[in-house]
């Protein structure tokens, strides 16, 4: 099923009909691929579609059980990612991993610097070959400056530095996007099409289907560990794509239902954080689902927050049904029926060495109780029941969360937190990283909870989103709220421009 | 948590309880002097002041904090204690008062980790020093041993005719409260909850400073009246009583298997590493091993007892990889 290169040179690296198993589960079926000079090359499929494993049979990690991997047309075996790097193969991980307290050019060239007399370190070689590195890739970053509060995309393009100063002729992007902004994906792509015009291989990995569309040629999709098939972009809609990642027609993606507005749940008056945001003001109605947009670092995710009680406010108010929240205690706005699903699911949504049981019961230790004790019973049916409601796929309900997929485990934390029958509902990028088929679950979702009268505050980076599920959309811009526009006014311009700043407020 | 897959892990505490039992069927057969009742009742009533500060440690450490100034503070409530004693004040009101000390030396930790955010550690072995600074200041080097007899006889006597001592029954309440609160109480639920993600239990809504707060105050108070204990049952109140306590304590915390990184463990591991610390002390002493020595052993245990149950995660992880295999993430 590999689609046969029509123009230009032969693969520079492909697997051919690669299978790998762990134990019963068969991760890849008889998988082929290959990558071009010159070609940015998508990898869709949905969470647990055999993306990582194939990535790590490429880069050296997994071994194949049966097939080949092929560099230059000839098979080899790597036996270590060590290897496959020494072959020109370079993964960049969402999450890059520098040393925050070395320059650009230490991290780039760590453990290997060019070396003076007596084995001292030549801090002009190196500083020299990275000023050329990142010239290479059109981006001005000072090779001297420390890693230290680089922006993640930055961190990316020194990983990809590094990758070069291998001689790395195939670049393995593995959600490289997950975490960035707007902008900061428009810089990452810039540096992606020099690489590409310089003849590098690229194999991209999103879950934002516009992004495959904006920048690779053609795509592979996996589904359930089997390839679905090679093939170009062009001509292919979202649909199409989507369609072959799920194997059926997904229901709409933006589920929302037309509820009329009751009385305000919410409200948030001239809410004050020193040098974080200020004078925030909003109001979220019962059935409402209104969504809060803004560049990373406006301070949306301070606002929820400091509403939840995490953090303190320094000036304000904030009432749920009209009853005032106490500053900076999450207890007492848990009781008043607020409930947040944070940004970070990994650290702050759930505790990943327990159990999804007690995950979900840590939002009821104060009602599944029976005379001061735990009613373990009463836990177990609490977790299991809102488990079952949400379709967390999970083999036993005492299995530890860091089993689960992003997507499932994010499910958990709703489940953790629909469980104590919220009437506020806040959540912080709720679909950030998670596959496609799970996220339009979360909408209909969170539609549903809006139906059944839920206030939702909905904060997304995710614009489709905001715009396909919001009744109102609220924007924020340098800790302020700078625009307020109703369903029908929205629009990515409109949105985008408030979160700039260049709408006036 | 540690009690996820209890059909296939190796569970620590299961090795440490299996571990107890050998060594005192070993000690029964063929530790000369083991079995007759003085020497098991000098066993349990020396391991009791372990005991008895492993309760409110345990939960400490399964919450990620640590207290190592226990010691210093059961010796400052002894000290504190016979100097009230030489002043002629009446028993009855000293120890109300001693109780109290230790509850304020625990507040004073539980202020500083909580509220400007110390790591316990630090704190504690700053507190540590203190506390039995103090405690010298108070008693010198006076020894005080003329406690009433009944208090004396109290602490160091048996249970009629049997090896038990008369303590171990009030230690056994103690034992089932902590158990309890640990295990079967939304308080210990999230205790485990805050010692493996401190940041995840807050955002649950748990109140995180409050609890540790309270626990630290408890090790505080569960320390003075270890001190109390001591002062009693050895007759003495010194400045230096209980000195090194800490050390036993925490070998016996960590060798039951609770987690140093917090999060994981049982108060049954616990109180098993704790009475199998404190047989083989005894059987050492049996055996005229010298004092100094004891305390290699115990520092040797200490580091074992990090090691164990790691090596015994990592062989669980393993099989339950070939049995299950792991799920490849993507």
């Amino acid at each position: 099923m590999t689609h046969p290169s029509t123009t230009g040179p032969a693969p520079v690296l492909a697997l051919k009909d690669v299978s790998k198993s762990f134990g019963a589960v068969r991760a890849l079926r008889d998988v082929s691929l290959e990558l071009f000079p010159g070609e940015v090359h998508a990898l869709a499929g949905e969470n647990g579609a055999g993306k990582s494993t194939l990535i790590k049979a490429l880069a050296g990690v997994h071994r194949p059980d049966a097939g080949q991997v092929l560099l230059d047309g000839a098979p080899v075996t790597f036996h270590g990612p060590g290897d496959a790097r020494d072959a020109g193969i370079a993964v960049i991980y969402q999450e890059p991993t520098l040393f925050p307290d070395l320059s650009i050019a230490e991290n780039i060239y760590m453990g290997r610097q060019p070396r003076r007399a007596l084995g001292r370190i030549d801090h002009k070689a190196t500083h020299n070959a990275t000023a050329a590195l990142m010239e290479r890739l059109g981006v001005e970053l000072d090779p001297d400056r420390p890693a230290r509060g680089l922006s993640i995309a930055d961190q990316q393009i020194v990983e990809i530095a590094k990758a070069l100063s291998f001689d790395a002729r195939v670049l393995i992007m593995d959600e490289p996007t997950a975490a960035l902004t707007g902008s900061e994906v428009a810089r990452l792509f810039g540096v992606v099409r020099t690489l590409r015009e310089q003849g590098a291989a690229v194999l991209f990995i999103s879950h934002r289907l516009e992004e495959i569309f904006e920048i690779c040629r053609r795509v592979t999709t996996l589904r359930d560990g089997a390839l679905v098939g090679s093939e170009p972009l062009e001509g292919m809609t979202e649909d199409d794509l989507v369609r072959r990642m799920v194997g059926r027609d997904l229901d709409e993606l933006y589920p929302k239902q037309e509820v009329t507005p009751g009385e305000v749940a919410l409200s948030v008056r001239r809410l004050t954080r020193e040098g974080v945001f200020t004078d925030v003001s909003f109001d979220v109605r019962h059935g409402e689902i209104v969504g809060l947009a803004g560049l990373v670092g406006a301070g949306r995710t301070e606002v929820a927050r400091a509403v939840f009680g995490i953090d303190r406010w320094d000036a304000g108010e904030v009432t749920v049904d009209g009853k005032a929240l106490v500053n900076g205690a999450p207890s007492t706005a848990m009781s008043a029926g607020l409930a947040l699903v944070p940004e970070d699911r990994r650290a702050q949504g759930l505790v990943m060495d327990m159990s999804i049981e007690r995950n979900i019961g840590l939002t009821g230790l104060r009602t599944t109780v029976k005379a001061g004790l735990m009613d373990r019973g009463a836990e177990r049916s609490r977790s299991l029941d809102w488990a079952v409601k949400l379709q967390v796929k999970y083999a036993r309900i005492a299995d530890t969360v860091n089993t689960l997929s992003g997507g499932n485990q994010q499910k958990v934390v709703l489940a953790k937190w629909l469980a104590t029958g919220p009437r506020v509902l806040i959540v912080d990028e709720p679909t950030r990283g998670i596959d496609v088929g799970t996220k339009a679950e979360v909408h209909r979702l969170l539609s549903q909870l809006a139906a059944d009268g839920v206030a939702v505050l909905m904060i997304s980076s995710d614009l489709p989103e905001i715009l396909g599920m919001a009744d109102r959309v609220l924007v924020m811009h340098e800790g302020r709220l700078t625009a307020e526009i109703p369903r029908s006014d929205a629009t990515e311009e409109t949105v985008m421009a408030a979160a700039t700043g260049r709408a006036a407020a | 948590m540690a009690d996820i897959s209890l059909s296939r892990a190796v569970r620590w505490d299961t090795v440490v309880g299996a571990l107890l039992i050998v060594v005192l069927l070993f000690s029964f057969g063929f530790v000369d002097g083991f079995s007759n009742a003085l020497n098991l009742s000098f066993l349990i009533g020396n391991t009791l002041p372990i005991a008895l500060i492993a309760l409110p440690m345990t939960l400490l450490v399964v919450s990620g904090e640590i207290d190592l100034s226990v010691a210093s503070t059961a010796g400052l409530s002894g000290a504190v204690m016979g100097a009230l004693w030489n002043q002629g004040m009446a028993i009855e009101t000293i120890i109300p008062i001693c109780l109290l000390l230790g509850v304020v030396c625990g507040l004073i930790n539980g202020l500083l980790v909580t509220r400007l955010g110390l790591p316990s550690l630090a704190v504690t072995i700053g507190t540590l020093a203190a506390y039995r600074g103090i405690a010298q200041i108070v008693l010198g080097s006076d020894a005080v041993t003329d406690f009433p007899t009944q208090y004396l006889e109290f602490a160091s006597g048996r249970i009629g005719d049997t090896f038990v001592p008369d303590a171990f029954l009030p230690f056994l309440v103690l034992l089932a409260i902590a158990v309890v609160a640990l295990h079967a109480t939304p308080f210990g639920r999230s205790l485990f909850a805050i010692g493996a993600s401190e940041e995840a239990a807050r955002f649950a809504g748990i109140r995180v400073k409050r609890q540790k707060l309270l626990l630290f105050t408890v090790t505080g108070l569960m320390a003075s009246l270890t001190g109390i204990f001591w002062a009693l049952h050895f007759a003495s109140a010194r400045y230096d009583n209980a000195t090194g306590l800490e050390l036993s304590v925490v070998a016996a915390v960590l060798l039951g298997g609770i987690d140093f990184d917090g999060g994981k463990g049982t108060l049954g591991g616990a109180i098993a590493g704790v009475f199998l610390l404190g047989a083989l002390q005894n059987v050492m002493s049996l055996q005229d091993v010298s004092a100094q020595s004891q305390i290699v052993v115990t520092g040797v245990l200490l580091v074992l007892s990090v090691l164990g149950p790691r090596v015994a995660r990592q062989i669980s992880v393993a099989r339950a990889g070939r049995k299950a295999a792991s799920t490849p993430t993507s």
